[in-house]
Parts: structure tokens; C-alpha cells; sequence
């Protein structure tokens, strides 16, 4: 399935190689590890990047494109080859290259302490920005990123998507002829996103500059001229989107569940099952890719369930999962009695979270307002907003990391507020980042966690052997935490979490940062879990996920903007013009205002009929 | 031309505004040493002042009341008269007195007999150093005492040999002398070491290292970019500090300006160019604020002469305090402000802090690294 | 039995955290060792190689025999002959010589013929506990020689002559480094616990596990116990091995009772640990924490009595040195090894560091959760 050069006709490669503002040729990396042998990152690539396009470069987590691109920019030396940056080699002529490109790191890199103006004229300094031109260059930056009414906030208060904005200004600031940039889009809001992809059009536009862009967001792929695909260090396949897409022409289907049916039942059914690539619920269908152009596997998968099969046009993502060879092994669904992530107890009727007139104070600053809202047993219930609405306090205060200011909190049938501790032994908690013992062993951080919950002796062994056989993590007992790949940290958090089977699993932020595969995988066990009564309260910034919802609440300052299932929410959307909005679509528009948030009060249980119907 | 100090303006910019706006930047520079002067200013004091002393004697004559008027002439010493030998034993075990001067009941009936009388002095020997400053206050008062009766022609011949001592530079033996200029050195050093230490090494934690590589900033711009702010910052503290030493703590300041400015950028620099290596080397803050802590500031307060004499130390560690550039400058500093401008001493001291400087700029130089492998 | 579980579980961790990351176990083990070694030997008072110069203008027998006797005391080192008065300054100016000896030329004449003769000698004022205490050895060096020439009949004896007989207690020989090394064994464990400890919390809350704690069932007295536990224990073996260091290393007498030494280490260890916990609730990050211990530790140890005397110091600053807990300890270990105190006598120090504990260990309790911003 994996492909070499789809792009193969030799004579416009020759003119491509001559317009090429960036190529790399036969390039490896190396890095050497204590005590291992090396690990490599970069595996003979070579590659062009075209004066006045976007180039992308695909890949999931540690696939090279961070590496490719520090090398370009010089800050690294490859093992061997080179790349070549309008003209100049890397290596040797690092410092030209260095006064006539743009380069943006994946960690914002400006200083927190200095204002967004203070910043611009560090690198104008830097770039030795002749005085006479500043002041014209910084007014069309500002306008560009829509800074100018910050001009004087520190970098630090800046939200995430003006972070990334202030760093492409900076990267910008001397119009430079080729730019670099790395995951630009990592972390931000989705209007944010959209600007910056605005402004990069912009660029190449007007000014005819060549970008290089590496992304893990694989919708980003198709605004780019041209795409390069990393994996595991090799350069997989490359062409324009179209060449990609093209090949999945015929393979991909929608899987439209009927009215009483949810996407996710659907959706559990079809993963893994045979001729089957990929699943994901997208704005309540099941998106499917097959493995060939026929439907019958599918519709022999789907036997029983009563659910419509259209067909759907391939996007790049399709592509990307096709392309992929899946080397861990699939995650199965467990179906089974006996040990479970929750303990099957009361009916879906029952309320394990509430909240009334939730308030929190800081200082002056008022984070969240008034908010109230319940959960359900069994439910997954999704907390959405942009960075600053309020839900990562919510989050906390639900968690009992954060004392409310004022109103009532009740968890798992206890009040917050009054018995703390015993509300605490009934959650399970998955922080944003790593957040277990890297120095202990995997083994020593389950010993510790289900001793901390109150497991002990035989129980506690038995839970541990659930964890490894569920998770997979039998192979890594030893090892210590921190030397797990990205993907294994992951689940042995979730495991720890689940290790004294709570009746809710908080999960801050789960899967920023991770890649397309982890991240299906993730709410593959999430869905499974649900099922067997696993109460699930998860925040995402990643619209999509939030399709895997049962019910959520999109926050912004504090305040409810919208609380109701996917489609209700994408239904406040609905327009003649876009009648099938996406749930980006959806944040875009009640956080811009363009939405009545009246209407949900004006009832919406109608409206998911009228989708289904609704074919043009 | 014209780039460069562009890009060292947009450096120097950028890095006084940090610190001005970064809290434990400034309470290392400004809250840490005037901290430090009050405590060692106020605190430390090796000088035996008001040594609380109890005399035993249950002798009326002339002679032993004369002489224990001495001792309560003395600023000194601070008198518990006690009945007898028991009660002072159990003040010198309680601590409430360090001393006891014992004179036999027929002391005085024994001079003037002209036999030999004893005096016996019993010290707290906990506190070595100040048992032996009580020995020596004692010892010169019964000799003075001695003197004073032969003048005046009550005794016979004094001694033979008496000692007329003189103390050169720091008449009074003050500590605090002593103390305060050496702690000047202390502070120099938080700022030229500690600090530094932990800039660079920031710098690529956060991310804002790698940004600006990327940049037509070449390695000397880096360090001079760093050097320049931080010999500014600590010549500050370095003036703060010996304005409050003169000022609140009458210290003499004997030398000239030019050569306390001068001799103090050496050292300045010396412990820039260390503090720099530590974090051009070490990219990690925590693990450079221990070295640092470890190898600049320790040797700098115990191997510098600052409170130890090093001539007692043993050889090993005689030839460790060579490569501690404090303390050349604590020399170069007793010297100035006690003695004034004396080139024998401070010539030499001088040229191996110029050394010092040279090699750990040149080495913090060619640390910093302009790829991500350094 | 559930809280035992839990505070056993964190126990745990934390000593396996210690012990597997190799910067923590190099804290624990490396500086200390140096420390304790080169503050050993570099922190004495006691004077060697006092370096003096002579302007000997009579040379004399007598005045040789009285050279002789300096040069013989053995902590004096003689760098020099002078010829005039220009050497003189010359020499004390450049710091050649510490202690200039002027023998005037009529020495032996004016002894010889029963008149007194004075010796002039001029120390350098730029360290002047070392002048003091130079000067005193030479006045002694002096006394000695006058009854020597007494009693070699040089001089006449006429009159009655006053004779200081010196003891000092419990430090025969005036060793300074018995004062401090018997406290070192406290004072280095502090910097390693304050260390370890500050660094504990504020290092969880860097990385995000601190959270992970704060959600789990424990009560806030659960992690105190749990993070305070490996400080003391650490700390404990820390000062015991240092002591047993200034006994058999250093040739510290040893004079108290174990069971006095044990009791005051794991009060002061209690103590240091409710500092380090509260430095480090404090602290948002490590860099934070270690500034943080640093603020503590220089005062502390500077006003603790450990190099300088604490009567020295002003009044008001006595007062506030009240709260400082090193002083105690201080005070407690040269009584126990030096004056063989025991734990009742010991005891009149021990209460004032529980009093100490007994506010930083529940304040940092609290801070815990509320500082979790």
C-alpha cells in the first residue's frame, strides 16, 4: 500500500528542481542515546519545496518533521546530505540563510515578559530592519495578525491563537523570501487557525514567498499546493492533495444511523471489523474508508442495525489513514463480563455530576458565571470552549483541585464542598500532559495509584492485571514511565485512572498533542468504557472530538453559549448556505455572535429528523 | 557596522527590560545584598565586646580591688561579682558568664611581700577563638596593670620585656572591617555567578533560544548581549554596597575610586565569564543554580579569606582557594578599604582576575553554540 | 487503616523517586561529603603560618634568644629579615608579613644592666581577629621569655611579678575546628533536607503530578506526613553519618549520650522539614523552590551562632534570632559533644524547635491546596 512518487513525470520534476526556493537531498539524522543504540530520526529524504507555494508536510508524532525542519533552519546538522535553502547550503552558509528566511518554532518561543511590540522590534533589531521602513511594516503585520489593539500587552497574557500570531509577525517581520514554519496550529482555537491559514495565503499572494509547514492536523493538508508525506523518519508518498484523494475515489462511505440509533453504537460496531480502514463519526454519520471500492463487507458489517450507506467525496485525512501501514496492534473492543473499567450500577436516569450557580472569583476577574449543568450515568459529556472561556476552571473545580467561590457542586452523590475526600475516592482524573511518576516503573506507578484509592492485596493484583492485558502495557512493566512512547503514556494514565473502577473519569484535554491513530484509538476505549457505565467528563479544544459526545456544554467567558447533543448544537447553525455544518463550524459561529443562543430554547428535537432527510 | 549594534540594542533592550520585570531577577540583585550587609553588618562580629566575666576574690586590700577596677574600667568586659568559687563555676557551666578571674584570698598581703601572686584566668573553651581574644584582653590588662604599679614606684622592677603593640590600618580591630568588605566580595558574586548562571540556561527552556537562533545573531553578539547588562547590574550592586558600608557602617574606604572600579570590573568579569560557562554548558536552570551554588558560591564564603584565614588552612585547600577568584578580590578589597591604594597588593591580585576573566569568557565563548546539539 | 495505606503508598513513591533519579541522589550524597570535608578543614580559627618579618637592630644573644622562640611556637612562620624602616612598611603594606617584630638597638645592653626594654610590634590591622590573637600569642611568647631570664639570672629579680595562670574548659587546646565540625553534621543534612524537601512539591507541581495527589483521596496532614518522611529519614542519616565523621575523621571528643544526639537531630530535622515544605508550597516551580531554600538557609545559617558568636549581636537582632531553628541545634550538638550534656539537659533547646514545627508544618498543610492555582 505505500507508495513512492505518485508525481512521477521526470521532466516537470526537472523544472521543479529548478524553482526549488528549499530541497533536501538523501538526508539522515541521527541521534545518538545513552546506553541504546541511535535512534533515526531521518531516514535518506529528499524532497523540494516551490518559490510562491504551500508546502506541506504531513505526519503523525515523531515521524521527523520537527527534525527536517530545524535542520533547514540551521540550528541542526544532518548525518548526512544536505539541504539547500535558496542556493545556500544549511550547514556552511547557515547565517545568510538566517538573514533571509522566516522561522517559527513549535513551542511558542517569544519573551512572556516583553509586550507584542516589544517583541516585534527585538526581531527587527535582529533583522536589522531599516528604520524608515518599521513603521510601515508593522502596521501591515498588525493589521494581518489583528494585533494592533495589543500592541502594548505582554506576549505572556496573549490567548494561544494570538501567541501564534505574534510569532508568524516576528518570523515575518523582514519579509523574508522563504518561511518555516513548524506546527504553527498546535493548541489553538479554530477561528484562530483559520486566520493564520488566512494570513499564510496572504503571503504567498502578494508576495509570492515559498512556505514549508509541517502540521499533524490532517484537514490542513488540503489548503496546502503540495504535500510530503513523513513516517517514522521516511518520506512515505508526496504530491498535490488531488493526487492523494484521487486514488480514494469510490472507498469512502457515510454511514447514517437511523433515528433511534446513536452514531456511536454504529461506530463501535464497524471499527476493527474486517475490510474496514477507518472509522469516525462526523456530524452524526459514520464516516467509513474501505479497503477497496466494494460495499459488501460493510454492509455485511452493518447487518442487523438499521443505517443508510451513501457515498462520500475522499478528503485527505482518508487518504492519510489508507496510506499508514497500522503496525500496533488493533485495538478490539472488549465485550466480555468478568473485570471492566466501571462497575455496572444504576440506571442511565442517574445524576453523578451537578452543578448550581457555579461561580468562581479571581480576585476581581470573574472566571465562570453562574454556571449550572448535570451529567448523567454513562454519559460522555464534553466541556468545549476557547482557551479563557472557563472550562479548564470548571474542570478543576469539578475535580476539587479549585474551592468554588460560590454555588454547589455534588459528585458521584456527594457534596463537593462538604466531603471532599470521599468524592474524590469515586473519580478517576487523566491530566493534560504526562502526569504520572516518570522515574517510577509502570508497575510502580499502578501499585502506587490503586493503593492511593484504596485497592490492596488480591484486588489490587487483579486490577493490575486487567490494566496490562487492556492496555496492552505487559510488555513495559519495568520500564520506567518516562522512556514510554507517546502513545503507551497515554494509556497507562488512563489506566491509573480507571485502576479503582470510579463511577466518573475526568479527562482534561486528553488528546492534544497526540496523533490521528492515538487519538481514534482513545475514543475507541472511551466509547467502550461508556458502555459499561463509565460516566465520562472530558474538555477538548478539538471540535471534531466533540461528535463523540453524548451531551456537552460550549463555554465561552464564563458563560454558557450552548449546552445540548452534537447535532443540536450543529443545528443552531443550519443554514440554507451551509446546511450541513461541522461542529468548527458551529463554535465558529456562536462564538462570533452569529447565532441566536435563543434558539436552543426554541426547541431543536425536530430538527435532527429534518438532517437525515436532508440529501443536497 | 551598523547591524551589529543594531542587533546589541535590540539584545541589551530586551534583556534590561527582563530583568526589570523579572522578580527573582531583581531580588538577587537588590533585596539579596543589602540582606546580606545587614546581617554581616549587624550579625556577624567576632570582636569580644562586653565578654560577661566573674571575678572571685574574697580579698579586701588595695591591690586586688585595684586591679578588679580595672577590670571594670575595661569596655571589654562586663563584671558578676560572686561570693564564691562554686557560684562561679555554676555561671560559667550555665553560660551566663564566659570567664572567671580567680584571685587568692592574700593576694594582695603576697605583693606586698614581694612574693609572686597568681592570677588565675579560667576561659570557656567551646568557642576557641573567643577564648583566646578573653586571653588576650586579660593578659593585657594585668600587664598594664603591672606597668602602671611600676611607674608608680609601688612594685619593684616590671618585667623586663613588655611589648608595645601597634595595630596597623584598623586601629580598633574592628571585624566589621574586616566583615563588610569581604562580603562586598559575597555579593559581587551572587550577581556575577548565580545569576548568570540561570540566564542562558533559561533562554533555551523556554524556547526563546531557539527562536532567536534563527536570526542573523552571531555568538558574540549572544555573549556580549548577556556580559554587558549583568556587569552593569552587579557594578551596581557592587556601588550600593559600598555606599551603605561607608555610610551605615563607618568603614573606612582609604583607596582610590578609580582603582576600586577598575579592580571590581576585573572581578566582575571573572565571575560573568564563570556564571556564563555554567549556563552556555548547562542548558538546564535547575541543574546550573546547583552548580553554581556548589562551585561558585560555597568556595566564594569559605575559601575566599572572607571569614577563615586561609594561611591556617591545610595545603589542599590552600591550593583550591587559588582557583576561586574571590579570593583575589577580597584581598584587593581589605586592601582598599582599609589600607588605600597599594599596588604590591593589589597589582598582582589584579592581573590574576584579568587572567580569570580572559579564560572563562574565552571558554563561555566557545560553549554557546548557535545549533540545537551545542 | 485506609489513611495508613495511603500515607505508606506515598511513602513509598517518594523514597523510590529519590533513590531512582540520579539528581536527587546525587544531592543527597555528593555536596554533602565535600562539604563536610572541605568545610572541615577550611573553617578554623586556629592560626598557622602567621608570617612575620624581624628588624632586628641589636643582634644580640638575647635578642636571637628571644627570635628563637618565635620562630619555635610553631604557628608563626618567618618570611623575613628587615633593614630599616622603609622594609618595614613595605613589608606589611604588600602583606608580605602579617606581624613585624622591632628589637631596637640597645636590647641586650638595657637587660643586661636590670633596666626595662620595650619590643615594638606591628600587626596588620586588614584581618584583625588574626592580629588580636597573633599579638596575643606573642605576648605570651614574651611572658615566657622575661621568666626565662629570670630564672637564668640575666636580670635581676626585684619585686613581686604577677603571674597569669591560664585554663580553658572543655577545649584543652583551643581547637576552633572542634566547634565547628561538631556542628557541621547538623548544618550540612539541613541544606540537603531544605533541598530535597522544598524541591519535592514545587518539582509535582512543575510536572503536573502534584495535581494527581491533590485529586486522590488524601487529606492534606496525608501528604505532609508522606512528603515529610523521606526528608527526615534522609536527614537523619545525613547527620548521624556526619557526626560519627567529626568523632573518627576530625578526632571530635565525644562526651553526651547518643540517645541526646538522636532526639535533637529528629526535632531540628522536624522543623527543617516544615521549612521546606513551606518553602516549596510556596513555590510554583523548582527555580522557585531553590531560591526560595536559598533566602532561608543564608540568614539562617549566617545568624546561627555557627561561625560567629550570637552575643555579638545587637539586641533587637537577638530577639529576632529567636525564630531562627539553627541556633538551637547549634547550641545542642557542641553541648552534647563538647560538654556532655544529656537529654534533660539538652531538652531546654529541643521545645523551642517543636514550637517552630508546630507552625510551618500545618501552615504549608493548608497552603497546599490553596495555593493550587
Amino acid at each position: 500500500m505505500t507508495d513512492a512518487q505518485i508525481n512521477d513525470d521526470q521532466g516537470t520534476k526537472a523544472d521543479a528542481q529548478e524553482q526549488a526556493i528549499l530541497s533536501a537531498e538523501c538526508v539522515c539524522k541521527e541521534f545518538a542515546v545513552k546506553g541504546k543504540p541511535p535512534v533515526q530520526a531521518l531516514q535518506d529524504i529528499s524532497l523540494h519545496a516551490l518559490k510562491g507555494r504551500v508546502t506541506g508536510l504531513v505526519g503523525a508524532d515523531g515521524a521527523g518533521k520537527t527534525t527536517l525542519i530545524r535542520i533547514a533552519a540551521g540550528l541542526l546538522v544532518p548525518t548526512s546530505g544536505r539541504v539547500t535553502l535558496l542556493g545556500l547550503d544549511s550547514v556552511a552558509d547557515s547565517l545568510e540563510i538566517q538573514s533571509r528566511i522566516g522561522y517559527m518554532p513549535q513551542k511558542f518561543g517569544l519573551y512572556q515578559d516583553l509586550t507584542v511590540i516589544e517583541n516585534m522590534e527585538l526581531y527587527a533589531d535582529l533583522q536589522g530592519v531599516p528604520g524608515a521602513e518599521r513603521a510601515h511594516r508593522y502596521d501591515r503585520l498588525l493589521s494581518m495578525t489583528d494585533l494592533a489593539k495589543y500592541t502594548k500587552r505582554r506576549a505572556g497574557a496573549l490567548s494561544g491563537g494570538m501567541k501564534q500570531k505574534l510569532g508568524l509577525a516576528c518570523a515575518l517581520i523582514k519579509s523574508p523570501e522563504l518561511l518555516l514554519l513548524d506546527e504553527p496550529t498546535v493548541g489553538v482555537d479554530p477561528i484562530s487557525r483559520r486566520e493564520l491559514w488566512k494570513i499564510v495565503y496572504e503571503l504567498v499572494e502578494q508576495d509570492n514567498i515559498g512556505v514549508f509547514v509541517s502540521t499533524a492536523y490532517l484537514d490542513e493538508a488540503e489548503r496546502c499546493s503540495y504535500v510530503l508525506v513523513l513516517h517514522q523518519g521516511k518520506l512515505l508518498a508526496e504530491g498535490n492533495p488531488e493526487s492523494f484523494t484521487g486514488r480514494m475515489k469510490d472507498r469512502v462511505s457515510l454511514v447514517v444511523p437511523a433515528q433511534a440509533d446513536r452514531p456511536r453504537q454504529i461506530y463501535t460496531r464497524l471499527v476493527g471489523s474486517r475490510g474496514i480502514v477507518d472509522a469516525t463519526i462526523r456530524s452524526g454519520r459514520v464516516r467509513v474508508v474501505r479497503e477497496d471500492t466494494s460495499e459488501t463487507q460493510l454492509a455485511a458489517a452493518l447487518d442487523g442495525m438499521h443505517a443508510k450507506i451513501e457515498p462520500a467525496e475522499p478528503n485527505f485525512e482518508d487518504a492519510f489513514m489508507a496510506l499508514i501501514p497500522q503496525t500496533e496492534g488493533h485495538f478490539q473492543v472488549g465485550r466480555g463480563e468478568g473485570e471492566g473499567a466501571g462497575k455496572m450500577q444504576g440506571s442511565n436516569d442517574d445524576i453523578v455530576v451537578n452543578t448550581r450557580e457555579l461561580c468562581k472569583l479571581f480576585g476581581d476577574f470573574q472566571a465562570v458565571k453562574k454556571l449550572s449543568f448535570s451529567v448523567n450515568r454513562g454519559e460522555i459529556f464534553g466541556l468545549l470552549g476557547p482557551n479563557g472561556a472557563g472550562k479548564s476552571t470548571t474542570f478543576r473545580m469539578l475535580c476539587g483541585l479549585l474551592p468554588a467561590t460560590s454555588g454547589e457542586i455534588s459528585v458521584a452523590g456527594h457534596n463537593l464542598l462538604r466531603s471532599g475526600a470521599k468524592a474524590r475516592a469515586r473519580l478517576g482524573y487523566m491530566a493534560q500532559q504526562f502526569s504520572l511518576y516518570g522515574q517510577l516503573s509502570t508497575l510502580e506507578n499502578l501499585s502506587f495509584f490503586g493503593k492511593v484509592y484504596g485497592l490492596s492485596g488480591k484486588r489490587l493484583k487483579q486490577r493490575i492485571n486487567w490494566a496490562f492485558d487492556e492496555f496492552g502495557l505487559g510488555q513495559w512493566r519495568d520500564k520506567a514511565a518516562f522512556a514510554l512512547p507517546g502513545g503507551y503514556k497515554q494509556r497507562l494514565a488512563m489506566a491509573a485512572a480507571l485502576l479503582h473502577e470510579p463511577d466518573i473519569l475526568f479527562l482534561d484535554e486528553p488528546t492534544s498533542g497526540v496523533d490521528p491513530f492515538a487519538r481514534r484509538e482513545f475514543w475507541l476505549r472511551i466509547n467502550s468504557f461508556a458502555e459499561q457505565g463509565v460516566t465520562v467528563v472530558v474538555t477538548t479544544h478539538f471540535m471534531e472530538e466533540a461528535e463523540y459526545c453524548d451531551r456537552m456544554l460550549i463555554m465561552s467567558q464564563g458563560e454558557t453559549l450552548a449546552m445540548g447533543t452534537p447535532a443540536e448544537i450543529r443545528d443552531l447553525v443550519r443554514s440554507p448556505q451551509n446546511p450541513r455544518p461541522t461542529m468548527d463550524d458551529a463554535f465558529i459561529g456562536l462564538a462570533e455572535g452569529t447565532v441566536d443562543k435563543a434558539s436552543i430554547a426554541a426547541g431543536t428535537a425536530g430538527n435532527e429528523e429534518m438532517a437525515q432527510g436532508d440529501l443536497s | 557596522m551598523i547591524l551589529f549594534l543594531m542587533r546589541m540594542r535590540g539584545i541589551l533592550k530586551k534583556e534590561a527590560l527582563q530583568i526589570l520585570r523579572d522578580p527573582s531577577s531583581i531580588a538577587l540583585a537588590l533585596v539579596m545584598p543589602l540582606l546580606l550587609l545587614f546581617i554581616f553588618g549587624y550579625g556577624v562580629n567576632l570582636d569580644a565586646e562586653h565578654v560577661p566575666i566573674a571575678i572571685v576574690s574574697d580579698d579586701r586590700g588595695e591591690m586586688a580591688q585595684d586591679l578588679i577596677a580595672r577590670f571594670e574600667l575595661s569596655p571589654h568586659f562586663e563584671l558578676y561579682q560572686v561570693k564564691n568559687e562554686l557560684e562561679a563555676e555554676s555561671l560559667i557551666l550555665s553560660r551566663d558568664v564566659d570567664a572567671i578571674v580567680r584571685l587568692q584570698d592574700d593576694f594582695s598581703s603576697q605583693l606586698l611581700r614581694g612574693e609572686q601572686a597568681p592570677v588565675q584566668l579560667i576561659v570557656n573553651g567551646i568557642d576557641a577563638n573567643r577564648a583566646r581574644l578573653i586571653q588576650g584582653y586579660v593578659r593585657n590588662i594585668v600587664s598594664n596593670w603591672s606597668r602602671m604599679r611600676q611607674e608608680r614606684g609601688e612594685a619593684g622592677a616590671g618585667p623586663p620585656v613588655s611589648v608595645s603593640q601597634r595595630i596597623w590600618f584598623n586601629e580598633g580591630a574592628e571585624s566589621r572591617n574586616f566583615m563588610i568588605p569581604g562580603l562586598i566580595t559575597l555579593i559581587m558574586t551572587l550577581i556575577g555567578i548565580l545569576l548568570t548562571a540561570l540566564v542562558i540556561a533559561r533562554e533555551w527552556e523556554r524556547g526563546t533560544m531557539e527562536a532567536m537562533l534563527v536570526t542573523p545573531l552571531r555568538r558574540v553578539d549572544i555573549l556580549l548581549g548577556k556580559i554587558i547588562p549583568y556587569y552593569i547590574l552587579g557594578m551596581l550592586g557592587m556601588g550600593m554596597s559600598v555606599v551603605v558600608a561607608v555610610t551605615v557602617f563607618q568603614v573606612p574606604f582609604r583607596g582610590s575610586i578609580t582603582a576600586l572600579l577598575l579592580l571590581s570590573s576585573l572581578f566582575m568579569l571573572a565571575s560573568l565569564g564563570f556564571g556564563l560557562l555554567l549556563s552556555a554548558a548547562i542548558r538546564i536552570q535547575f541543574v546550573a543554580a546547583q552548580i553554581s551554588i556548589v562551585a561558585g558560591f560555597l568556595p566564594a564564603f569559605f575559601l575566599s579569606g572572607l571569614i577563615f584565614d586561609l594561611d591556617s588552612t591545610p595545603p589542599v585547600i590552600q591550593i583550591v582557594s587559588h582557583i576561586v577568584p574571590a579570593k583575589y578580590f577580597v584581598t584587593i578589597s581589605h586592601t582598599l578599604f582599609m589600607a588605600g591604594d597599594i599596588w604590591s597588593v593589589l597589582l598582582p591580585n589584579g592581573l590574576v582576575l584579568a587572567a580569570m576573566a580572559v579564560i572563562f569568557l574565552g571558554l563561555a565563548y566557545r560553549k554557546i553554540s548557535k545549533r540545537l546539539e551545542g | 487503616m485506609q489513611a495508613l495505606r495511603r500515607i505508606l503508598a506515598l511513602v513509598i513513591k517518594e523514597f523510590v523517586t529519590i533513590l531512582k533519579d540520579p539528581k536527587s541522589r546525587f544531592v543527597i550524597i555528593g555536596p554533602p561529603i565535600i562539604q563536610f570535608f572541605v568545610f572541615g578543614y577550611a573553617a578554623t580559627y586556629d592560626l598557622e603560618n602567621v608570617r612575620y618579618a624581624v628588624f632586628d637592630e641589636s643582634r644580640s644573644v638575647l635578642s636571637r634568644q628571644l627570635l628563637s622562640k618565635v620562630e619555635g611556637a610553631g604557628m608563626f612562620r618567618l618570611s623575613g629579615y628587615l633593614d630599616d624602616d622603609k622594609q618595614l612598611t613595605e613589608s606589611i603594606n604588600s602583606e608580605e608579613a602579617r606581624l613585624v617584630i622591632h628589637i631596637g638597638p640597645e636590647f641586650e645592653k638595657k637587660l643586661r644592666s636590670s633596666q626595662p626594654v620595650e619590643v615594638q610590634v606591628i600587626a596588620d590591622g586588614r584581618n584583625p581577629n588574626v592580629a588580636l590573637i597573633a599579638l596575643g600569642y606573642f605576648g605570651t611568647i614574651v611572658e615566657q621569655f622575661n621568666r626565662e631570664l629570670m630564672q637564668q639570672g640575666v636580670v635581676q629579680r626585684d619585686g613581686p611579678a604577677l603571674q597569669l595562670v591560664e585554663r580553658s574548659w572543655f577545649n584543652g587546646n583551643l581547637r576552633s575546628r572542634w566547634f565547628i565540625v561538631s556542628a557541621l553534621g547538623g548544618i550540612i543534612s539541613m541544606v540537603v533536607v531544605i533541598i530535597l524537601t522544598s524541591l519535592s512539591v514545587s518539582r509535582e507541581r512543575e510536572f503536573g503530578t502534584f495535581d494527581q495527589l491533590l485529586v486522590a483521596p488524601f487529606t492534606p496532614l496525608e501528604i505532609l506526613i508522606g512528603k515529610s518522611l523521606p526528608g527526615i529519614v534522609f536527614g537523619m542519616l545525613d547527620a548521624l553519618i556526619f557526626s560519627a565523621g567529626a568523632v573518627y575523621w576530625f578526632s571530635v571528643p565525644f562526651r553526651g549520650t547518643v540517645t541526646a544526639l538522636v532526639v535533637a537531630l529528629l526535632c531540628f530535622l522536624i522543623t527543617i522539614v516544615g521549612v521546606g515544605l513551606l518553602v516549596s508550597s510556596l513555590s510554583m516551580t523548582m527555580q522557585q523552590g531553590l531560591l526560595g531554600s536559598f533566602l532561608f538557609i543564608m540568614p539562617a545559617v549566617t545568624l546561627s551562632g555557627l561561625a560567629t558568636p550570637i552575643e555579638n549581636m545587637p539586641l533587637w537582632l537577638q530577639r529576632a534570632d529567636l525564630i531562627n531553628p539553627v541556633q538551637y541545634i547549634i547550641i545542642a550538638l557542641r553541648n552534647i559533644f563538647l560538654e556532655g550534656a544529656d537529654l534533660s539537659m539538652t531538652w531546654p533547646y529541643l521545645w523551642p524547635l517543636l514550637l517552630i514545627a508546630s507552625v510551618t508544618l500545618p501552615l504549608s498543610a493548608w497552603l497546599f491546596r490553596h495555593r493550587a492555582v
